[in-house]
C-alpha cells in the first residue's frame, strides 16, 4: 500500500501527452521525411567529386544562384508593391480590372513563359528575324539583348513569381486599419510619406513571405534554367547526380542550396526582432482612395498594364497562336483527362496542404516552443528543393517501407503485400504537399498573426476548447487567408512537373506532363494547347483569389474610426 | 462525433485513391517504364494490344529518374521493361543490377552485335546518328572531315552545339573517350570549346535554326530532329531545314557517332514472357519502319528500309564502338567537359 501511495504523486508529475505538440511534431517530421532522406546522404563520403565540383563549376553555382536570387528578389519587389498599393489605395480607370489582371502572371508556369519569350525574342525568332530583314542586318550587325542569359532568367522569373508579392501585400494594405492613415495623415504626412512611413512597414510581415515565396520559388526552378543553359545549383545537383553519378556529392550541393535559404529565414527573423504587428484598432472604415490625375493616372494605368501585359498576355497570346495552328493535334478524347486529372490532384492536395497548414500554424501558436518551431521550419524546406529531389526522397522512404512490409509478410505468412504506396497517386499527393506546405504554411501563419492573441484568451476564458477557437473563431476571422492558401496550392499543383513526372502511376497523365513531353523533343507549338490549359483552368482560382481578397476587408460596411 | 466522420471519410478517400491505381499485374498484361515519350511510343504500343490482346501499362519520365524508381522499388517492382532513349542509362540500369539477361534467337537474329548487350540485359531498337550539320552554301563540305578537326582554329566562333547537360553530347564524349582515350579527348574539347559561337543553349533543333540564321555555320545535332523539320507542316521550321547540309565525319576510320534508343527486361518483371514478347515485337519489322517513317530515326535491323527524307541524307558508317562502352565512359565525360568549360 505504502508502495502503491508513494508512486502515484510520481505518476501524476509525468507530462500528460499533449496532442497538439505531439500531432505537430509528427506532421511535421513526416513532411520533412524526403528531404532529410535527400540529406542524409550528405553523409556518405564524397571527397574526391567535391574536389572536381570545387576545382571547376562550384563557383559558378554560386554567384549565378545569388545573382538570380538578388535580381528576382529585387524584381517581384519593384513590380508587386507599387502595383499592390496603386490597386488598393488610388482610384483610376481600370483599377478594378488590374485587380485581378495583375494576378494572371500566377497562372503561367515559369518554364512555358521562357519558352514563349525564347520562340519570340530568339536570333532565329520571328523579332530578331523581322528586324533583320527590314534593316539587312546579319549576325554580328546589330545589338540585341540575349533572353537565354542570367538577366533573361531573372526577368522571366519576376514576370511569373511577382504575384505572390503583390498579392500578399494587397492583402495587407487592405486589412490595415484605416484609422493609422488616417492619424498619420493628420499629423501631416503626405500620399508618399504614409505610404512610406506607415503603410509599408505595417505590411512588412506579409511583403516578406511573399518575397520569401518567390525566392524559394527561384531556387528550386530547373525548367528555365535549365533551357536557358545557365549553371546554377539545381542544374548542378541533376547533373552531379544523373551524369556523374554521385548522389552523395549532389546532396551536399542542395545542403548548400539549403543553406542560402537558411540564411534567408535568419535574415527575417533577426528584421522583425521585437516588432509585433497586430492591429490594436479593430475598427475599419472605406479607404477613401486618393483619385489621380493627370500624369499620376495615366502612369498608374501604363504601370499596373506593364507586367499584366509581359506576364501574361503576351506569352498566352502566342500559346495561343501556336495552338490553333495544331488544333487538330490536341483535340483527341484523352485532352479532358488531362484537365480532368489535373484538377483532381490540385483540388486534393490543396485541402490537404492547408488542413495540414492549419495544424502546424494553429499548434504554434499553442504550444511555441523551440523543437516545435524547428519542426515546422524544417517541413516547410521542402518548397526551395527541386521537385526531382523531392520526388526521390520521396520514392526511397516509401519504397523501403513497402519492400520491408512485404519481406515480413512474406516470411511471417508466406503472402506478399507487393508495392503498397509506391507508384499510387497517394505518393504523388504526399510528395506534393511536402513541395507546397511552405505556401499554405506562410499564408495561413500570416493570417493567424494577424489575429490578436487576446481573442484566443477570451474565447478560452468563455469555455472554447482550443480545437473550437480553432474551429468557430479563428477561421471564420481568417477565412481570406485560409482561401487564399488552398488556391495558391492549387494553382501551384497545376503547375508542378518533375515530381508528377517520375511518381505517377501507370497511364496517368497531367497536363504539366504532357506540355513537358512534347516541349523536351522541340515541340513548342504542339505543346501549346496543353501548356494554355494550364494557364486557364488556373485563371479562374485566380479570379476567384482576387474576388475573396476584395471582399476580406473585415468591418467594410462601417463608416466610424 | 463530426471529427471522426471526417476521419473516416477522409481515411476512405485516401483508400479509394491507393486502390484504385494500385500497380497492374494481372495476366495478359505488361508494364513499361519508358524514357521515350508517351506520343512517340503509343501508337506501336497500340499496334501490339491490338495483334496479341496483351494490354501495355505505362509510364513515361526521365530515363534517370525511372532508374532511381526501379532501383528503389526492387523485387516488389512492377515493371517489367525499361526503356531508355540512350546507351548510357542502359548500362547504368545494367550496372545497377536491375535488368535480367534475356536469350531471345529473334532478338539475337534481328539486332546487330554492336547495338544490345552481348548478355542479353538490354536490346537496341532504333538508331540516332549524331553528324556534323553546316548551312549550304557558307560552308564547303570539303572542308570537313572528322569531329576531331573541330577544334582547330579555322572554326573559331563558327560551331553551335547544345549543353553538355546533355546525354546526347555526353555519349558522343564518351565514344571518343573509348577510342581516343581521356587525354586526348580533353585537349580536343578544349580547342572545340574555344571555337563555340554561343554559350551552349537551347536543344538541337535550335543549333540549326541558330545556324541558318547566321549565328554559327555548323552545328551538332541528332538526324532525326533535322529530318523532322524537313517533314514538318510549318513552313518556317521547314524553310530552315532546307538549308541544313548533313556530313558523316569520320568516314575513312571509326564512323559517326550513333546512339541507340533500347530497352531491357527488369530483373523483377511480374510478366517476363509477355516482355520478351513486346521487345520482340518492337525489333520486328512492322514496328521497325514505323520509328523510320513516323520518327525518322534509323532502324536497327537491316533489311528494313527508311524513309525518303533519311535516304536523302546518304549512307554513312557507324562507329562500331558496343554501345556498353558509351555508358562506361558518361561521367568521366561529364568531368572532362565540365574541365573544358563546356557548360
Amino acid at each position: 500500500m505504502i508502495s502503491v501511495a508513494a508512486t502515484l504523486p510520481a505518476i501524476k508529475a509525468l507530462p500528460r501527452p499533449d496532442p497538439w505538440r505531439s500531432g505537430v511534431v509528427l506532421a511535421a517530421l513526416l513532411l520533412a521525411l524526403p528531404v532529410l532522406v535527400v540529406f542524409s546522404f550528405v553523409f556518405a563520403p564524397a571527397g574526391e567529386v567535391w574536389l572536381h565540383l570545387k576545382q571547376t563549376v562550384l563557383q559558378e553555382y554560386v554567384t549565378n544562384s545569388l545573382v538570380l536570387l538578388l535580381g528576382v528578389g529585387v524584381g517581384v519587389l519593384a513590380i508587386g508593391i507599387p502595383a499592390a498599393w496603386m490597386v488598393s489605395l488610388c482610384e483610376f480607370p481600370g483599377r478594378r480590372l488590374f485587380e485581378w489582371g495583375l494576378l494572371l502572371p500566377m497562372a503561367m508556369p515559369a518554364y512555358i513563359i521562357a519558352y514563349t519569350y525564347t520562340g519570340m525574342l530568339d536570333f532565329a525568332g520571328p523579332v530578331q528575324t523581322q528586324l533583320r530583314d527590314w534593316f539587312g542586318w546579319g549576325y554580328g550587325d546589330y545589338w540585341f539583348p540575349d533572353i537565354r542569359s542570367l538577366p533573361g532568367a531573372v526577368l522571366m522569373l519576376s514576370l511569373v513569381l511577382y504575384p505572390y508579392v503583390y498579392l500578399l501585400s494587397r492583402a495587407a494594405f487592405l486589412e490595415q486599419s484605416i484609422c493609422v492613415l488616417e492619424v498619420s495623415r493628420t499629423l501631416g504626412t503626405g500620399p508618399w510619406a504614409g505610404f512610406a512611413r506607415v503603410a509599408l512597414p505595417l505590411a512588412r510581415p506579409a511583403i516578406i513571405t511573399g518575397l520569401s515565396l518567390a525566392l524559394m520559388e527561384t531556387l528550386a526552378d530547373y525548367g528555365t534554367v535549365q533551357y536557358f543553359g545557365l549553371a546554377t545549383f539545381t542544374t548542378g545537383i541533376f547533373r552531379t547526380w544523373f551524369g556523374l553519378g554521385d548522389p552523395a556529392a549532389a546532396a551536399q550541393l542542395a545542403a548548400v542550396l539549403m543553406s542560402f535559404v537558411f540564411v534567408l529565414i535568419l535574415l527575417e527573423r533577426w528584421s522583425r526582432r521585437r516588432a509585433r504587428f497586430h492591429h490594436t484598432s479593430t475598427r475599419y472604415s472605406h479607404l477613401p482612395r486618393y483619385q489621380l490625375r493627370g500624369w499620376r493616372r495615366i502612369g498608374a494605368i501604363v504601370g499596373c498594364s506593364i507586367p499584366v501585359a509581359f506576364g501574361f498576355l503576351l506569352p498566352a497570346l502566342q500559346l495561343g497562336v501556336w495552338a490553333v495552328d495544331t488544333v487538330d493535334a490536341w483535340l483527341k478524347a484523352d485532352f479532358f483527362h488531362l484537365v480532368a486529372n489535373s484538377l483532381m490532384l490540385a483540388a486534393i492536395t490543396a485541402v490537404l496542404a492547408v488542413a495540414l497548414a492549419l495544424l502546424m500554424a494553429y499548434g504554434r501558436r499553442l504550444r511555441s516552443s523551440r523543437p516545435v518551431d524547428l519542426a515546422v521550419r524544417v517541413a516547410s524546406m521542402g518548397y526551395a528543393v527541386p521537385g526531382t529531389v523531392i520526388a526521390v526522397g520521396v520514392i526511397l522512404p516509401f519504397a523501403w517501407l513497402d519492400n520491408t512490409l512485404d519481406a515480413f509478410m512474406r516470411a511471417q505468412f508466406d503472402i506478399s503485400t507487393g508495392l503498397i504506396l509506391s507508384g499510387t497517386l497517394a505518393a504523388l499527393v504526399f510528395a506534393y504537399c511536402v513541395r507546397f506546405l511552405a505556401v499554405s504554411l506562410n499564408t495561413v501563419e500570416a493570417g493567424l498573426g494577424k489575429i490578436k492573441p487576446s481573442m484566443d484568451d477570451a474565447a478560452r476564458c468563455l469555455g472554447l476548447p482550443p480545437r473550437r477557437v480553432l474551429r468557430e473563431v479563428h477561421m471564420p476571422i481568417m477565412r481570406g487567408s485560409l482561401l487564399t492558401a488552398l488556391l495558391l496550392v492549387f494553382v501551384d499543383v497545376l503547375k508542378e512537373l518533375p515530381a508528377t513526372l517520375i511518381l505517377r502511376p501507370f497511364n496517368f497523365n497531367t497536363l504539366a506532363v504532357r506540355t513537358f513531353e512534347l516541349a523536351s523533343d522541340e515541340r513548342l507549338a504542339d505543346s501549346a494547347s496543353a501548356a494554355l490549359a494550364i494557364v486557364l483552368a488556373g485563371i479562374v482560382p485566380v479570379i476567384l483569389l482576387s474576388r475573396t481578397i476584395g471582399r476580406s476587408r473585415p468591418g467594410h460596411d462601417q463608416t466610424v474610426c | 462525433m463530426q471529427l471522426s466522420r471526417r476521419l473516416f471519410l477522409s481515411t476512405a478517400a485516401l483508400a479509394a485513391v491507393i486502390g484504385l491505381n494500385g500497380p497492374a499485374l494481372a495476366a495478359g498484361e505488361v508494364n513499361l517504364y519508358s524514357a521515350r515519350q508517351e506520343a512517340l511510343i503509343k501508337p506501336l504500343l497500340d499496334q501490339f494490344t491490338a495483334a496479341t490482346g496483351i494490354k501495355v501499362n505505362l509510364v513515361s519520365a526521365k530515363a534517370d529518374a525511372l532508374l532511381q524508381r526501379l532501383k528503389s522499388e526492387g523485387r516488389n517492382s512492377p515493371a517489367d521493361i525499361l526503356l531508355t532513349v540512350d546507351a548510357g542509362n542502359l548500362h547504368a540500369a545494367q550496372a545497377a543490377g536491375v535488368l535480367q539477361p534475356v536469350q531471345s534467337a529473334a532478338l539475337e537474329g534481328s539486332i546487330p552485335a554492336a547495338y544490345r548487350d552481348p548478355a542479353g540485359h538490354w536490346f537496341g531498337l532504333s538508331l540516332r546518328a549524331r553528324p556534323i550539320m553546316y548551312v549550304k552554301g557558307r560552308v564547303n563540305p570539303a572542308e570537313l572531315s572528322t569531329y576531331e578537326a573541330l577544334a582547330e582554329p579555322k572554326w573559331k566562333g563558327r560551331i553551335c552545339v547544345r549543353s553538355s547537360d546533355n546525354v546526347y553530347n555526353q555519349s558522343m564524349i564518351g565514344s571518343m573517350i573509348a577510342t581516343r582515350g581521356e587525354a586526348a579527348t580533353e585537349s580536343w574539347a578544349k580547342g572545340f570549346v574555344a571555337n563555340f559561337a554561343r554559350k551552349p543553349q537551347g536543344g538541337d533543333r535550335d543549333q540549326l535554326k541558330a545556324a541558318v540564321a547566321g549565328q554559327c555555320d555548323i552545328a551538332i545535332a541528332n538526324t532525326y530532329y533535322l529530318a523532322q523539320m524537313l517533314e514538318s507542316a510549318k513552313a518556317d521550321e521547314k524553310a530552315v531545314a532546307e538549308k541544313i547540309g548533313v556530313f558523316w565525319p569520320n568516314q575513312d576510320e571509326r564512323g559517326v557517332h550513333v546512339n541507340i534508343s533500347g530497352a531491357g527486361v527488369t530483373a523483377a518483371a511480374p510478366n517476363r514472357d509477355n516482355a520478351v514478347r513486346l521487345l520482340e515485337f518492337l525489333a520486328g519489322e512492322g514496328a521497325q519502319q514505323w520509328y523510320a517513317e513516323t520518327n525518322q530515326e534509323y532502324p536497327v535491323r537491316s533489311g528494313v528500309a527508311t524513309s525518303a527524307t533519311l535516304r536523302a541524307f546518304g549512307e554513312f558508317r557507324a562507329d562500331s564502338v558496343n554501345m556498353a562502352r558509351l555508358g562506361e565512359h558518361n561521367a568521366a565525360a561529364v568531368r572532362l567537359m565540365d574541365r573544358a568549360g563546356w557548360r
